[in-house]
């Protein structure tokens, strides 16, 4: 039977995927010509989903984006044979946009079924926890820190590390919690792996219980994935019955159970240890630290924290080996990381990449530049709390030293896109509102701070609309002092990092704010 | 809204096969929502004696979480992501149009019940930006016409 790929991937079904998976179904009875329809996830290159592929004798063959109503044409032009049709896009391996990546983590997400695990060993998936039972929990450890994997939620803290924490932690239970809460807009490729090789997750969370001794694992998922939800629970049920997972995981003795919790709509629950109190049932407050969760987290034990692309970065790692990954990158920043574009793009998708990389080859020769066909102004790289990024910068490559160096931050590695069409204090003034909204209110400079800072921000707008350039100088005064105590006296990220995006937007869009560039450059600082 | 007879099963069957998995209050409260709709306030007292935890802690962690309701949403509830990437292709203008026309709100549900309209601060959609999600179901690149379209058809539905 021919196999015919149509993707799970809730961004392809937000295109129509589903009503073109019937489609074909339904065409491929009228036509007598019985097809194996596989739910893969995405390619990752968004603007052609639904993105439908055909296995033909020569390999797999591309069509997108591909209407419901485009299905009886290309039966007709003989699509199950390859042919030509003008939705015909070849081999999708030959796609400049995928032919250029550098996929590691990303190796299988588009390409196989993901909730079968036979698929995924076929494909090389458990070949890394294979690895790590044969070895000593210390020697895995060893192989995760030297490889230079960091933290790729967004802190970029050495994944070794942590996980040699809990090594050295002893307890008579041990957590291993994965913060799925991706909450950043112009993130989704932690979405994108769960949707597309969901068990890659699952084995890097198995070797993170294997390396450290933890036998219990949760994954904290955000209530607004639930496909993502559907998908996890499917593949950690395959995992279950191949006995990936259990007991005695792999036959080894060693025993590590899985689980999802679904969060319930809090941005702050990506902080790790407002996720841990939500994982408690709990209110989603910040915890304060020491102690660090690697040593009392989750119900007070010992806990591996990591985000979904840390862990699905580690089974290669310990597949290939730590040198192997260690040699992409540049700097401190080791491997690669999949990069999502997002926002005002015209090809929007995921791209990964060895660190390196500039904006301008991302946004330019991958992007291809803004959806509306106007010029780029600014990019927000890294989530609400990262820094907009101008133009003048756009040849910054992505590596986690040189954007700090330009008080940015690569983050999760979103990069959301705006047109010349963008007014930076609305901007500004967003960024102090969803933090208002989003803060769990346990220290002041967040829930307060963030509620000035929309006020001041409201003055700032007023006044540039009556034109009153004193007025706005003086606000932003003191928009910059409040951001300076949110900096220095909030107790995590959210209210120590919103004020970023707005004290850039100031320093590289003054006349956005309303004032002469001159005056405002002094009063910015 | 479902009676008392009606909620009050759901929350103690609920509570009673759950009570203990560990930090199981959001679980608990999801699967109550799931049946229900919605929470209802006066069911607090009963989920905090089943866990064993006291009314404020059950009703602080109902009002800390958005996803939380404790009034009956209308039949449809229709999701506006408000967030930077879709900000960036017009997301403002989408929740304006709604906003007028369904004369609600945020967080408001129409007089004949028929929808309810929230913000959303991302759909993990970004690449096809603006989006939006219509009873759990994201749709992507919605352009103005499209949510016309689909706020008519949710109007004009009876379920």
């Amino acid at each position: 039977m021919i196999r015919v790929f149509v993707p799970r991937d809730s961004g392809a079904l937000s295109m129509g995927a589903e009503d073109v998976a019937r489609a074909i179904a339904a065409e491929a009875v009228l036509a007598g010509a019985p097809v194996d329809l596989v739910r893969n996830g995405s390619r990752g290159l968004y603007w052609l989903e639904p993105f439908v592929e055909v296995e033909t004798p020569a390999g797999r063959v591309a069509y997108g984006p591909v209407a419901a109503a485009d299905v009886p044409g290309l039966f007709k032009a003989g699509f199950l044979q390859g042919r030509t049709h003008p939705l015909y896009l070849g081999k999708p391996e030959e796609i400049p946009y995928l032919a250029k990546q550098e996929r590691l983590t990303f190796a299988r997400v588009g390409i196989t079924d993901p909730v079968s695990v036979a698929e995924y060993e076929a494909h090389g998936g458990y070949r890394g926890l294979r690895q790590a039972l044969s070895m000593e929990p210390a020697a895995i450890v060893e192989a995760v820190t030297q490889s230079g994997l960091r933290g790729r939620g967004g802190a970029a803290f050495p994944t070794g590390i942590k996980w040699k924490t809990v090594l050295a932690t002893s307890a008579d239970q041990k957590y291993v919690v994965c913060n799925a809460d991706e909450g950043d807009s112009g993130t989704f490729s932690d979405r994108m792996v769960m949707e597309g090789d969901p068990l890659v997750l699952v084995e890097g969370m198995t070797i993170a219980g294997v390396a450290t001794g933890a036998t219990r694992g949760y994954i904290y998922l955000r209530s607004e994935y639930p496909d993502a939800l559907r998908t996890l629970n499917q593949a950690i049920a395959a995992a279950y019955k191949a006995g990936f997972l259990g007991p005695s995981v792999a036959g080894s003795g060693k025993a590590f159970d899985l689980e999802v919790r679904v969060g319930a709509g809090a941005y702050i629950c990506g902080e790790e240890t407002a996720m841990l109190e939500s994982l408690e049932g709990k209110r989603g407050m910040v915890r304060f630290k020491p102690p660090l969760p690697a040593i009392a987290g989750l119900f007070g034990k010992p806990t591996v924290i990591n985000n979904v692309i840390s862990f699905a970065s580690v089974p290669i790692i310990l597949d290939r080996g730590a040198g192997y990954y260690r040699d992409y990158g540049m700097g401190r920043s080791r491997g690669t990381l999949p990069i999502q574009l997002a926002g005002n793009i015209k090809h929007g998708g995921l791209v990964e990449k060895a660190f390196g990389v500039t904006l301008r080859e991302l946004l330019y020769d991958y992007g291809g530049g803004s959806f509306t066909g106007r010029p780029i102004r600014a990019v927000q790289v890294g989530g609400p709390l990262g820094a907009f990024i101008p133009e003048s910068q756009f040849d910054l490559p992505l590596d986690y030293e040189a954007f700090a160096a330009k008080d940015a931050m690569v983050g999760h590695g979103g990069i959301v896109a705006f047109d010349d069409t963008v007014d930076m204090a609305a901007m500004a003034r967003y960024a102090m509102e969803f933090c208002a909204i989003e803060s769990c209110g346990k220290c002041t400079p967040c829930r307060i701070g963030s509620t000035r800072g929309v006020e001041v921000m409201d003055r700032v707008i007023a006044a540039r609309t009556t034109r009153d350039p004193a007025v706005a100088a003086e606000s932003v005064v003191l928009l910059k002092d409040l951001c300076d105590t949110m900096i220095a006296g909030s107790l995590c990220a959210l209210g120590g990092m919103a004020p970023f995006p707005v004290l850039s937007a100031v320093q590289h869009f003054p006349e956005d704010f309303g004032l002469p560039s001159a005056v405002l450059a002094g009063a910015a600082g | 809204m479902v009676d008392r007879a009606g909620w009050e099963a759901v929350v103690q069957r609920v509570v009673g096969e759950m009570r203990s998995v560990p930090g199981g209050l959001i679980p608990i409260l999801h699967a109550i929502q799931e049946e229900l709709t919605y929470i209802p306030a006066e069911a607090v007292p009963l989920i905090a004696d089943g866990l064993n935890l006291s009314r404020a802690e059950v009703h602080g962690v109902i009002t800390f979480y958005h996803d939380f309701r404790t009034q009956p949403p209308g039949r449809h509830v229709v999701h506006i992501c408000r967030a930077e990437s879709c900000q960036a292709l017009g997301a403002d203008l989408l929740l304006a149009d709604a906003q007028a026309r369904l004369g609600v709100d945020v967080h408001g549900t129409t007089p004949d019940g028929s929808v309810t309209l929230e913000p959303i601060y991302c759909l993990g959609n970004c690449a096809l930006s603006p989006a939006i999600m219509v009873d759990r179901r994201v749709h992507g690149r919605v352009s103005r016409e499209r949510l016309g379209t689909v706020l008519d058809a949710l109007q004009g539905s009876a379920s």
